[in-house]
């Protein structure tokens, strides 16, 4: 297979899938069975393209001429490349745990459920390849309207209100913001295409560049810069896979992907470094992650206090994209994967505590350790990987990104890193600690609590070996982004 | 010998055939000689666009008595462009039509309704076709008089005050054109628009600003602009399912075809945007009619009622492309009259579907539809995002167009409050989304099933042109930029 006919499997195999799925509806097992397959395939298909990417090529497909000289095509690229691998992958985990999960639960409307996460998937792979603007934006709408269902799907007033939240920010945003970006590049660019070294220097002016920047890292609502964050905490109310993959994965990395192939390909690395016109961004993101992260000690509901870490998290990347140079892009790309093993196995364990126990609120959790030792154990190690310690791959990903906050001279920034680092150990590390070391709270210790199914423990354990591996070869995804910035 | 004379072919088949369905009289032969003549009429439209993107405008004389004595025919790329999406949604409604005729309509009346429908189909199309005001002014009032008997054909009783309110506001407003023409025949004494435009004095005569001021409100009573909307939502809301569908995708669209036809090719843009300024009542009336019409939608109950609404705002959006006198702007516009046709007439099928199972269009009523109707309720969801504008269906592509018409302007403000409109429809399209998906369902006496495929089809039909439309873009609005040009370029 050419990697360019490779292309059209990717995005028509989770589309199928999607569709033997809701045919299936009738058969649980047998659509369970379709929902991994698709992802297993899906996964091989986009491994088979690393190599090519690493030989520097970078395959591309048109599908259709939308309007006069712009078209909805797809190209291949080193960060396409790696959001892609790391949300099929880490479908194919999710997939498995939803199976223990929905079935533990006895949920509603499961065949609805994995059709909306099949297309949801679709979605992520279109953005992933997106070769031009408005092909991003396409498939930026379709994963937002795809992960609908997913949000309201408990079909509760609750439920109802947070996939409303959900909904009307993230149309609002990308509507109201991105989409004025993008036909606004198409008349000053004349052009849409994602080009190295960008499309717009030389053709506007340099208040311009702010404005359209602004544009852009406002409208993109998926990467949750205050104060547009509020969608994700809402979205909290979707059942735990949902939260594990598409509101610490695939949705939220759209918007901290979005914006880094924006800066990269758009506006170009030289023309923002030249203008300075992404310093706002740099003290707005550093100014989401130190708020995100003290909102987030506040919550005591674990799943809401994981959302905002998440808020916390992102505006790492978008910091990397705004400063602009070769280690912060650089780092935050990396971060778009660490942060995504560690906050999946973040995920997994608050569902399967939820599954184990019906406990959401952090103050219950207390002695939960004895019982669940595996879960509270590979919490552990979700925790220090988003916190960035070794032997966890976010150690690098941090390392990178306080490199490039240091070439720029911006010292506020690294204290601010600093601090950053400490509050999240400070809201994440005590529930394990109380998970092992305190006498369990209140009543005595229901009898009976055990681990989750093994459908759930199964996939934690993966993901958390997956934060310690990344420690090690850290220096691939390194080496796979380099051409990013033309190393 | 058959092409030459497609010109007259495409009025005089429906004309024709619209008496002899009294004739036939029997229901199911009246019945499958219309669906025949519908899909005749736009095989026909078809044909003329072929030949008009490929040879340019086609000039017919009527009875070969050359105008300005004669009546004349011209089918430029607009009127193509209008000829053929309204035969299409002519075509597909009628398909449509026998099993949702049946459950709202006594069938002793069927032959009736199919005889009036042709004459209705006759009269929008005798309107886009024809190059002579006076003609263009009896079809007018044949569309318009055939559509007050459609509306009142329902077994609904509110229909009757609805099409009433039609007829008083709708005459009102052909009263006003008439004047107009009248007018403008004093001043140039000719009523070929060609030869008009030629002769009409370029400055100064007040005849023809009175003429100007007379036609603008006419026709903006017929085409609904905000704020002379207000027989629309009832007419809409209380017709039968078939005839809102039709009257939905057609009729305010041919009324802006005349707009553009009086503004364009008569008057010419110099006089309207530059010595008259009208761009500075018509784009203010354009946005605040997108927004109030939107708003009320929002708080509908009666989801026929907010789509009547819905369309209200969806006029703004033609008429604000109007009001850039752009190419881009004009392109806006038009493209949009065929996309909205294609959505707002699908959408209204849905509905028909929804009506003949349900035998209700209330929210309230439509809790947990989705699961009881899935095809049609997925069909209304694809048509509710086009509403929005969401991208891959056609409302993207008309929103993309009015962007950029507004910002090649440099009118950002303009642009900001397009894409704001847009969560309107969201707020309202979302209404439905919610109650059918996400609510239970209410206890039914019988079982709710799936509407029966033959009005399934055709509503599929519109639904999925909205996306194939909605990404190929070249079949309309490549046409449409083309008509853009012509009517910039001046008459055709």
């Amino acid at each position: 297979m050419t990697p360019g006919s490779a292309l059209w499997w990717v995005l028509a195999l989770p589309l199928g899938g999607a569709l033997a799925i809701s045919l299936l509806g009738r058969r649980p097992n047998v659509r369970e069975a379709a929902t991994l397959l698709t992802g297993v395939a899906l996964f091989s298909l986009v491994v088979s393209l690393v190599p090519h990417v690493r030989a520097g090529e970078r395959p591309s497909v048109s599908l259709v001429e939308m309007f006069p000289g712009l078209s909805i095509e797809f190209t291949l690229e080193p960060l396409g490349m790696l959001f892609a691998l790391v949300a099929s992958g880490l479908w194919i985990v999710t997939s498995v745990y939803s199976i223990g999960y929905m079935r533990a639960h006895h949920e509603a409307n499961q065949t609805r459920y994995y059709v909306s996460f099949a297309i949801s998937i679709f979605g992520a792979m279109g953005v992933a390849l997106a070769g031009n603007v408005l092909t991003l934006f396409v498939f930026y709408e379709v994963l937002t309207l795809a992960t609908y269902p997913l949000v309201s799907h408990a079909g509760t007033e609750k439920a109802m209100k947070g996939a409303r939240t959900y909904l009307t920010v993230l149309m609002s945003t990308s509507v109201g913001l991105l989409l004025l970006a993008v036909v606004w590049t198409w008349m000053v660019a004349g052009t849409l295409d994602f080009t190295e070294g960008g499309i717009l220097a030389g053709r506007t002016s340099d208040g311009m560049v702010v404005v359209l920047l602004v544009l852009y890292a406002f409208g993109t609502g998926k990467a949750a810069l205050m104060p547009v964050h509020r969608w994700l905490p809402a979205a909290m109310v979707a059942p735990t896979p949902v939260s594990a993959l598409l509101h610490a994965v695939a949705v939220v990395k759209a918007g901290v992907f979005t914006v880094l192939k924006v800066v990269i390909y758009v506006f170009g690395l030289d023309l923002l470094t030249g203008t300075g016109a992404s310093v706002w961004l740099m003290y707005v993101a550093a100014a989401t992650i130190l708020l995100a992260s003290l909102i987030a000690m506040r919550q005591d509901n674990l799943k809401r206090r994981l959302a905002y870490s998440t808020v916390s998290q992102l505006s790492y990347i978008v910091l990397g994209a705004a400063l602009a140079n070769a280690s912060g892009i650089i780092g935050g790309g990396m971060h778009i994967a660490m942060h995504a093993f560690g906050k999946i196995t973040l995920f997994f364990c608050a569902g399967a505590i939820y599954v184990a126990t019906h406990k959401t609120e952090i103050s219950d959790m207390r002695g939960l350790g004895r019982a669940m030792p595996i879960t509270m154990g590979c919490f552990a190690i979700g925790a220090l990987s988003v916190i960035g310690l070794p032997p966890t791959g976010g150690t690098w990903s941090k390392w990178f990104l306080a490199l490039g906050a240091a070439e720029t001279g911006e010292l506020v920034l690294i204290a601010v890193l600093m601090i950053s680092s400490l509050l999240n150990i400070a809201y994440l590390m005590p529930i394990p600690i109380r998970g092992f070391f305190s006498a369990a709270s209140g009543a005595p210790e229901r009898p009976g609590i055990r681990e989750a199914p093994l459908f759930c423990v199964l996939p934690i354990c993966f993901t958390a070996l997956g934060c310690v591996v990344l420690f090690f070869f850290a220096d691939d995804v390194r080496a796979l982004l380099a051409p990013l910035v033309g190393a | 010998m058959i092409g030459q004379h497609l010109p007259v072919l495409q009025i005089i088949v429906p004309l024709i055939a619209a008496p002899l369905c009294i004739l036939l009289h029997r229901r199911s032969p009246v019945i499958g000689f219309t669906i025949l003549v519908c899909w005749l009429t736009f095989g026909a439209s078809l044909m003329l666009l072929e030949r008009v993107l490929a040879e340019g405008s086609i000039v017919y004389e009527m009875g070969g008595w050359a105008a300005p004595w004669g009546i004349e025919y011209r089918v430029d790329a607009l009127s193509a462009f209008v000829l053929v999406f309204v035969s299409a949604i002519g075509a597909i409604v009628m398909t449509y039509a026998p099993r949702s005729l049946v459950s709202e309509i006594p069938e002793a009346r069927h032959y009736l309704f199919c005889s009036v429908y042709l004459l209705c189909l006759t009269g929008l199309l005798g309107i886009a076709i024809t190059g002579d005001l006076f003609n263009l002014f009896v079809f007018l009032e044949i569309s318009a008089l055939s559509s007050y008997v459609l509306i009142a054909m329902g077994g609904d009783r509110r229909s009757l005050p609805a099409a009433f309110q039609y007829l008083v506001m709708g005459t009102i407003g052909a009263t006003f054109i008439l004047i107009g023409i009248g007018l403008m025949y004093m001043t140039t004494g000719t009523l070929n628009m060609a030869d008009m435009a030629a002769r009409l004095p370029t400055s100064g005569v007040r005849t023809v600003l009175v003429a100007f001021g007379f036609l603008t409100v006419g026709i903006s009573l017929k085409m609904a602009l905000f704020p002379l909307h207000v027989w629309l939502p009832n007419a809409y809301a209380y017709a039968p399912s078939v005839v809102t569908a039709f009257l939905a995708a057609t009729a305010t669209k041919v009324s802006v075809y005349i707009f553009l036809r009086f503004v364009f090719s008569v008057f010419g843009s110099e006089f309207v945007f530059g010595a008259r300024a009208l761009d500075a009542i018509l784009m203010p009336l354009s946005i605040a009619g997108i927004f109030v019409a939107s708003t009320v939608a929002i708080f509908q109950t009666d989801i026929k009622r907010m789509l009547a609404y819905s369309s209200v705002a969806q006029i703004g959006y033609m008429t604000l492309g109007i009001s850039f006198a752009s190419v881009t702007g004009l392109t806006a516009g038009i493209v949009h009259l065929f996309n909205h046709a294609l959505m707002k007439g699908g959408l209204f099928m849905a509905m028909g579907c929804i009506m003949f199972s349900l035998h209700s269009v209330q929210l309230e009523d439509m809790r947990g539809l989705g699961r009881r109707m899935p095809l049609t309720m997925m069909a209304w969801v694809i048509g509710g995002l086009g509403l929005i504008g969401v991208p891959l269906t056609v409302g993207f592509v008309s929103k993309w167009y009015l962007i950029e018409a507004a910002l090649e302007r440099d009118w950002w403000w303009v642009a900001a409050l397009l894409l704001a409109s847009s969560l309107l429809a969201l707020a309202y399209v979302w209404r439905v989304v919610e109650t059918a998906y996400f609510r239970e369902p209410l206890d039914h006496d019988g079982e709710v099933r799936e509407a029966p495929l033959s009005m399934l089809v055709p509503t599929w039909i519109l639904i999925g042109a909205t996306i194939v439309f909605g990404v190929m873009t070249t079949r309309s609005a490549g046409v449409a930029r083309l008509a853009a040009e012509v009517l910039l370029g001046g008459a055709p």
